[in-house]
């Protein structure tokens, strides 16, 4: 019921600009551009831009420590990881990352980081309390996607030239399993509460799922937005809901984010955002999703209840990555 | 104030009437739009690249920004329509009996331009309702707060119709009526492509849009979905509707000897 529908969204929207008064710290945003070297910040509550920090050169990746106490970005022109206050924006320091490192994740520990270094084909393990590196692994060509099972037991990195998923067993730091996908895998997700992986790869045009137990592929997801060539459709970074029920898969130059259903496979919808979107994240309570739009130079805030774009934020010049701090 | 109700209820009740049994007029008034929301837009829809212009506060589909346009459309027409039955009336002595009727003249045209105005609206929340039905949907207040846009647009364009009546002679001329005031109000106006992608490619095609009271119709329509009001545009509707309706009660002035058809 459409007249129901809007009514709800309605509510939702009054909700959420209503609810983070209450908070002392206000929801944010953060999102990496890769052109200005720039971080933007947007306050969730009133959805616009209340702050812009400098960082290295060519921010990419950005992950926050599971406290939130620090923010992990990869400046990737600047050879480095560089560790940031997120209170101050100060750079408190960096971390030896290897070469060109473009994203990165936190095992579950808080304390290892595992950075793929696109220019030399390994990823790096960097202990962020000792800053020293533990381990570089070496994987493909042009290592991008990076992931990490909930229970830590194994961390993922998909390389975008040998168009291979890596599985690194953590406690070894080496490679355990390589698993074929399709053309230029950028971006890895556990889901199902860790018994599956998902990889997206951005020329196939395809999301590959796979049985984490046996490492076998269960599932390809393919995508069609009508209207859209289907070289340009190019999934890249994807999000899960809270219930794991859903994911938002951001299409890359066809300017649409798609959402599937992670227990069928199936694609339910498109909705339009900006141009080339990459990556997103979600605020606290996941009824908001922020996609950076890297062409367009702007983020687009989609309702997750409804399924559809209410906002669409201007931050600075190709915005990458984006991160919530609650 | 009797008579005036009388009067009102009376030309309102003929224009629902005629509207009613003229199943065929209801019809072609839904099919061009619709025809334009299915065919056109669906087709433009990856071609033309929309910005971000207010009301809008994200990235919207062609569908979506067109839809103001062919309400403002659906008026124009029903406006131009209500012009050509006056004509009609005029010639089968139906208007000249009514203009008889013991009331100030100004009040029977304004009743009957509200009588063609209550039909547009009707038409337009029934497209608006095929369009939510395939999925372009506004905020549900806008359904409301775009009634006060979509009268004054109506009362406008009726207007217009009005003033336009009084000057033409013959049903046949209605052809002209097309050509000359339909589709130049329709075309250059912000209905099918923002302003400023007009004055992309012409700054005088962009002036004569921006001084088209269908434009500003259009616009007024278009913000009143989302809940706003676009102030500019009020004025100049409101100003249109103005000049349009003393057009019409000096074309319909008897002193002028309201012109006859010859022959």
């Amino acid at each position: 019921m459409p007249l129901l529908s809007n009514i709800t969204k309605t509510t939702a929207l009054a909700l959420c600009l209503a609810l983070p008064f209450s908070h002392a710290q206000a929801e944010e945003i953060w999102i990496s551009n890769e052109k200005d070297d720039t971080i933007s910040v947007i306050d969730v509550a009133t959805l616009e831009v209340v702050r812009t920090i400098e960082t290295g050169e060519r921010p990419r990746g950005i992950t926050f420590s599971h406290d939130h106490k620090v923010l992990y970005i990869c400046a990737s022109d600047s050879d480095a990881v560089q560790v940031m206050d997120p209170e101050t924006g100060k750079i408190l320091h960096d971390l030896p990352s290897g070469e060109d490192p473009e994203q990165f994740v936190l095992h579950p520990d808080n304390r290892h980081l595992y950075i793929a270094n696109e220019d030399d084909a390994i990823t790096t393990v960097v202990d962020v309390e000792t800053r020293k590196v533990v381990a570089q692994i070496d994987v493909g060509i042009e290592p991008e996607g990076m992931a990490v099972s909930p229970d830590g037991k194994y961390a993922i990195t998909t390389s975008e030239t040998t168009n291979m998923t890596h599985w690194i067993d953590t406690e070894t730091q080496e490679l355990v399993a390589n698993t074929l996908v399709d053309s230029r895998p950028r971006h890895a997700e556990f889901a199902a509460g860790g018994s599956e992986l998902w990889v997206s790869a951005e020329i196939g045009g395809t999301l590959s799922v796979f049985d984490v137990e046996s490492k076998a592929e269960k599932a390809k997801i393919e995508f069609e937005v009508q209207g859209v060539h289907p070289d340009r459709v190019q999934p890249v970074g994807f999000e899960f809901t809270g219930d794991e029920k859903t994911a938002f898969v951001a299409l890359g130059p066809s300017n649409h984010v798609a959402v599937v259903n992670a227990e069928t496979f199936e694609v339910e919808e498109y909705i339009l955002v900006g141009r080339r979107v990459w990556h997103m994240a979600f605020n606290t309570d996941k009824s908001l999703l922020f996609t950076t739009n890297g062409v367009s130079g702007d983020v687009t805030v989609i309702d997750v209840a409804e399924r559809a774009a209410v906002k669409t934020i201007k931050v600075g010049r190709f915005p990458w990555g984006a991160a919530l701090r609650p | 104030m009797k008579p005036y109700f009388i009067a009102l209820q009376a030309i309102v009740t003929r224009e629902a009437l005629r509207f009613i049994q003229q199943r065929g007029r209801f019809i072609a008034a839904l099919v061009r739009p619709l025809v334009w929301l299915f065919v056109f837009a669906a087709g433009f829809r990856a071609a033309l690249g929309l910005s971000i212009t207010p009301p809008y506060q994200t990235y919207i589909q062609y569908e979506t920004y067109i839809v103001p346009g062919l309400c403002g459309m659906i008026m124009l027409f029903n406006g131009m329509q209500s012009s050509l039955s006056l004509v009609y009336d005029r010639e089968m002595g139906s208007m000249r009996l009514l203009l008889t009727a013991p009331l100030p003249r100004w009040w029977l045209l304004f009743c009957r331009l509200l009588g063609s105005t209550i039909i547009s609206i009707a038409q337009v929340y029934t497209f608006l309702l095929i369009a939510d039905l395939y999925g372009l949907r506004w905020p549900t207040l806008g359904y409301l707060t775009v009634l006060p846009a979509l009268i004054l647009t109506g009362l406008m364009l009726g207007a217009l119709g009005l003033a336009l009546s009084s000057f033409i002679k013959q049903l046949e001329n209605f052809a002209g009526v097309m050509n000359f005031v339909i589709f130049p109000m329709f075309f250059l106006s912000s209905a099918l492509y923002p302003l400023w992608k007009m004055a992309e490619s012409s700054e005088l095609l962009h002036d004569i849009c921006a001084v088209n009271p269908f434009t500003h119709g259009v616009e007024l329509i278009r913000f009143a979905l989302h809940q706003q009001i676009n102030l500019q545009s009020t004025l100049w509707v409101l100003l249109a509707t103005l000049c349009f309706g003393a057009l019409a009660i000096w074309g319909y002035d008897p002193a002028r000897g309201m012109k006859r058809p010859r022959g």
